[in-house]
């Protein structure tokens, strides 16, 4: 029917869909730069592998299981880091991702240094399939809802929604347990197909990959997170025939992109609940601009 | 129906008020003057629970309210124009508004406030669907105070209504401002220009240095040769 590479392409396409939709949550409508995503996501990997190999429960609830230990740690990074903002969230979201990592590469039970083997392939076409779709449409009604709407205000400015009654403290914690929770859903298939975990699968870098399919797609917007991750899934494929520039080609078109369209390919999604203006985008793309001009005018002094 | 209790409150270790007591009443406007940095805007920011009191206690409608979360206070109905404006930029006008009436389940009604802000707003109605922040400075502290009408406030508190605005364009947001007052809404209004504050309330308390030392009904204060000296520069 499909030849195994497409079909491995066509499930890690799903994968990475989930994740950026997750981080998109977070980063696109919540405006949190969280890049600590792909610890959420080893998170919920080991943890549904590991009950699949110790308890033999059926997969539903190992994947689901992962998802519920992913977004327990969701919530506990949300509450020590709610009062960072931008940079300082950053940073602190990438000591997170660290620390996982590095726990994952020393602790006993997750097969440190050598990584976790012999985990059941389970993971279908018609599961990654049905995940997709199933993330896709929670968030997309979280979204629309009074959830998503007091998401965008905090957003737009935090004071002014305190201002107007929203719990800025709930929503926040709220949107980081809700993207972990599905991070960790995507682990726990990427877990029960690759059926090999290592710590090195979910360091730094992947943080960053997801973030780009988020950017590249289009900061909030649920269409832009699949395009994003399909495009940065494929073309990394098809430039495997030249490996050696693979690289360079895929920086050059990032670089290219961010000159061209910054908003992202979709940009701002029109249906983000009734908000019906790109100018998040245009927000970010002028802040870079202003701090691109900033720093050549320091260095001109 | 607001009352202020010896209320002290800071900002780590450094004390900005220092046992402030103040009231308003129902139908009121109170304003509250001082020059920069005496505590006019952190008092405003202690009673909608954007920071807690160190000591003291703040009472609505008899209930003490002073160790509440902000979205609590908003329910209570206390909405707050913090100063500065803070519209959601990238937010249409009518967006805006709607997220005013964010603790609000009553559609109808919604919809009637609404239309209310609208004519009390001519210059908003006419851009209900332009980015806020494209807005003029006067249109976004026009804005502002739609959005907050939105939440059917019981008490409204103004941060510096005037502030960075043409002198017209302070002139007409105070004529709405008594509009909204006439139509039975107290207000809490925090001024450094204390010429139109004081023209414009019933009562006056004056600050310094995070003490309230002196108040009085407005018109005595205009009279107040120290106010005349300090405040209105005669």
């Amino acid at each position: 029917m499909i030849s195994p590479y497409y079909l491995q392409l066509i499930i890690l396409v799903g994968i990475n869909t989930i994740m950026a939709l997750s981080l998109n949550l977070i980063i696109g409508y919540t405006g949190q730069l969280s890049i600590g995503h792909a610890a959420f996501m080893s998170l919920g990997a080991y943890c549904s592998a590991l009950l699949t190999l110790h308890f033999n429960l059926p997969f539903i609830v190992s994947l689901l299981g992962g998802a519920l230990f992913a977004a327990f740690f969701g919530i506990l990074i949300g509450i020590p880091t709610l009062k960072l903002k931008g940079d300082y969230l950053a940073i602190a979201t990438l000591g997170f991702g660290e620390i996982v990592r590095i726990v994952c590469l020393n602790l006993e039970i997750t097969g440190g240094a050598v990584g976790l083997r012999g985990i059941p392939k389970k993971t279908t076409l018609l599961w990654v399939v049905l995940a997709v779709l199933i993330t896709a449409f929670i968030l997309n009604r979280i979204i629309k809802s009074r959830i998503g709407r007091a998401l965008i205000a905090i957003r737009e400015d935090e004071t002014a929604a305190d201002a107007m009654g929203i719990n800025s403290t709930y929503y926040k914690i709220l949107c980081f347990g809700v993207g972990a929770f599905f991070a960790g859903l995507g682990g726990g298939l990427f877990a029960h197909y690759m059926r090999f975990l290592h710590p090195k699968s979910f360091d730094f870098m992947k943080s960053i990959e997801q973030l780009c399919m988020v950017v590249l797609g289009g900061l909030g917007n649920m269409w832009g997170s699949f395009v994003g991750a399909t495009i940065l899934t494929v073309v990394p494929e098809m430039l495997r025939s030249v490996a050696d520039l693979r690289l360079l080609i895929y920086g050059a078109v990032l670089i290219l992109m961010m000159r061209v369209r910054p908003q992202g390919i979709l940009g701002e999604s029109p249906a983000n609940g009734g908000f019906k203006n790109n100018s998040y985008s245009q927000w970010i793309q002028t802040r870079l601009k202003k701090s691109l001009r900033k720093r050549s005018g320091s260095d001109k002094t | 129906m607001l009352r202020v209790e010896n209320v002290s409150t800071g900002y780590d270790n450094i004390r900005v008020l220092h046992q402030i007591s103040l009231t308003v009443g129902e139908g009121e406007i109170v304003t509250l003057i001082g020059s920069n940095g005496v505590g006019k805007t952190t008092t405003l920011k202690t009673i909608s629970g954007l920071l807690k009191p160190t000591e003291g206690k703040i009472y609505f409608n008899n209930r003490d309210i002073s160790q509440l979360p902000p979205h609590e206070i908003v329910e209570l109905g206390i909405s707050h124009v913090p100063e500065g404006r803070n519209v959601f930029p990238r937010l249409t006008v009518k967006e805006n508004l709607e997220m005013g009436a964010y603790t609000r389940k009553d559609k109808v009604e919604i919809k009637k406030d609404y239309a209310r802000i609208m004519e009390l707003f001519p210059q908003l109605a006419q851009r209900q669907k332009q980015v806020a922040g494209t807005l003029s400075g006067g249109e976004q502290q026009m804005l502002a105070i739609g959005r907050a009408l939105m939440s059917r406030p019981r008490l409204l508190l103004l941060d510096e209504p005037s502030m960075g605005l043409a002198p017209l364009v302070v002139t007409s947001i105070f004529e709405i401002i008594k509009d909204i007052n006439r139509q039975g809404t107290p207000i809490l209004l925090v001024e450094q220009n204390a010429q139109i504050a004081l023209r414009t309330a019933h009562r006056g308390y004056v600050m310094e240095t995070g003490r309230i030392v002196m108040s009085d009904s407005a018109r005595a204060l205009l009279q107040n040769d120290r106010v005349r000296k300090t405040y209105l520069g005669e």
